[in-house]
């Protein structure tokens, strides 16, 4: 069944994130033939439309405004709703990012309706759009169908392939004039402590550290392969117990659920907790002296060794590898 | 000043889960407070203690969920509600329980409500912004600070690791993240109060409702385990020659680099 899909595509510096162009593969198969319809808020995002329809939208509405250039609840639901009562959609897409996972809900209550949070993958079987999310951390997976109303779901980064960048694909661009008010939400101050760049849900490769790591300064080694190779660094809880970085680094069951290409756990033991926001990386490297770990268990390769000395070897040896690549 | 937590009973960290007969299977396993509530519940008592007022931890489940109530009322709250809906929800969603919720919410006069951002078994993170916006009061999520003067809040909220300083004002809905404070053990003599104060028990009916209102807009068509991970390669021989070996595996097999 034909229906109309909005995707809300996340602007992040200047470019669109990556999680868009997935969300927007994600709500093709959602539309089943219907249109695309990529939505962008921000203070100047029309130049990012034609990018947006490149990756598979068949045309872009924006909102412009200079209360929209970052995030708040109630300034992104205003311009969001507003787009909503002009087109009408039957679906809507989101990232299941820290803005999705705010906004989203927000907008289900508002239309009363039900919206599946956090998938994995999304396909039709049998008639029905079928969605696929973990639940339990990833110690199980559910399939949901909606069984009234709009069809709302937020896509998890990294697990839905986003469709191939077409150039010669084109569409229709055009605005939407908004009167965004009475904020109640004001940002004071932006402070970035995340490790620079790369954000730990959409990290293709992590490095992540436990309590082997043994202290902050132990995390330099970490960062350091993680920079090599494009990655975010992570931790356990252990580490972040100790002190050794932040909770926002936390993977597991309490703190982030990740899944990218490349998980190499660095002194982590691998409790089950930890597990549950790790084991559905692509391939995981475990590196611990105790050979007898927990984490080697889910390990597709393992280094029983002190990661102290394997790490700076192992930088080395990809740097070696990607300057000749 | 008038504050509620909005509580789950969850699945224990430690639980493997297993399966039967298409469910997740409850049998024997332990169940605790959503760890993201616990940090809700601590901040409320920190919250009444610092400004006043009283604290009312709510849940939404069945008669079970009693004993994390009755943990919450020990950790410091002073009352508690259940909604028990075992009567009248089958197979709720995020969309019923919200709207149980936001029913009950709505003629408390509530200043601050204070939720986990997420629960760890269902994970969606839904009920804390739609309960907010039932109620039409602002809210923020995953929070790592809470201060309150007056009626205006400030509040840092975690953003994927960048942290926004964010002003607001009461009335208001937060969500709890990691680091927002230590949540406390109940202690001996918190336990012996706590079996005192009051846990109320209501239905739907008490809140005039009837299933068709809240029946769920969503469903679940089955539930399955992730693939079994075989085990892996542990590498060997000298340290140099183990860490090349990786990189060439991770290149040419895993193509993940």
């Amino acid at each position: 069944m034909a229906r109309k899909v909005l995707v809300l595509g996340e602007v992040r510096e200047g470019s669109l994130r990556n999680v868009s162009f997935e969300a927007v593969a994600a709500a093709k198969t959602s539309a089943e033939g219907g249109e695309v319809v990529g939505v962008l808020f921000g203070d100047s995002v029309s130049a990012l439309g034609a990018e947006f329809i490149q990756y598979g939208a068949d045309r872009v509405v924006t909102v412009e405004d200079e209360q929209l250039k970052q995030y708040t609840s109630d300034g992104y639901s205003q311009a969001l709703l507003a787009v909503i009562d002009q087109e009408d959609p039957e679906g809507i897409i989101f990232g299941h990012t820290a803005q999705g996972k705010d906004l989203a809900p927000r907008i289900a209550a508002k239309l009363e309706s039900g919206l599946i949070s956090d998938v994995t993958d999304l396909e039709v079987e049998g008639g029905n759009l079928v969605f696929t999310r973990p639940i339990y951390s990833g110690k199980a997976f559910e399939k949901k169908i909606v069984t009234d109303g709009l069809l709302f779901a937020t896509i998890r980064p990294n697990n839905i392939a986003p469709l191939e960048k077409d150039e010669s694909r084109t569409g229709d661009v055009s605005s939407l004039s908004v009167e965004i008010k009475n904020l109640r939400q004001v940002i004071k101050e932006v402070v970035r402590k995340a490790t620079e760049g790369v954000d730990l849900s959409e990290a293709k490769v992590i490095v992540a550290g436990g309590r082997g790591v043994k202290s902050e300064e132990g995390f330099e080694p970490l960062k350091e392969l993680a920079d090599v190779l494009g990655g975010a660094v992570g931790a356990s809880r252990g580490a972040c117990d100790a002190d050794y970085c932040d909770y926002s680094l936390q993977i597991g069951q309490t703190g982030k659920v990740v899944t990218p290409d490349l998980y190499i756990a660095c002194g982590i033991s691998g409790a089950i907790q930890h597990l549950a926001g790790m084991s559905n990386s692509k391939i995981i490297v475990a590196i611990n002296k105790d050979p007898e770990a927990n984490i080697f268990k889910v390990a597709d390769y393992g280094i029983v060794g002190d990661l102290f000395e394997v790490l700076p070897l192992l930088t080395k040896e990809f740097k070696e590898l990607l300057v000749n690549a | 000043m008038n504050i509620y937590v909005l509580m789950k009973r969850t699945f224990d960290t430690e639980e493997k889960i297993t399966i039967s007969s298409g469910k997740i299977n409850e049998d024997g396993a332990e169940f605790i407070i959503n760890p993201y509530d616990e940090y809700a519940i601590e901040e409320a008592i920190q919250v009444r203690d610092a400004h006043g007022g009283e604290v009312t931890v709510v849940s939404v489940g069945t008669e079970e969920a009693e004993k994390q109530l009755r943990t919450a009322l020990a950790m410091g709250a002073d009352k508690a509600v259940l909604i028990n809906t075992e009567d009248d929800v089958e197979e709720g969603d995020q969309f019923t329980t919200s709207k149980i919720l936001a029913e009950f919410l709505k003629d408390k006069e509530v200043d601050l409500i204070i939720g986990g951002n997420v629960a760890i078994d269902g994970g969606s993170g839904q009920v804390g912004p739609r309960v907010a916006e039932l109620l039409a009061i602002p809210y923020i999520t995953t929070i790592t600070k809470l201060d309150i003067e007056g009626t205006t809040a400030t509040v840092v909220r975690d953003v994927e690791g960048d942290s926004e300083v964010i002003e607001t004002s009461l009335p208001l809905l937060v969500t709890a993240q990691q680091g927002l404070n230590e949540p406390r053990y109940p202690s001996l003599p918190g336990i012996m109060k706590a079996k005192k104060k009051p846990l109320d028990e209501i239905e739907l009916d008490d809140l005039d409702l009837d299933e068709d209102d809240v029946e769920a807009k969503t469903k679940t068509i089955e539930i399955s385990l992730p693939p079994k991970k075989e085990a892996g390669k542990v590498l060997e021989g000298e340290l140099e020659d183990q860490v090349k070996e990786l990189v060439g595996l991770l290149h040419n097999e895993a193509k993940v680099v």
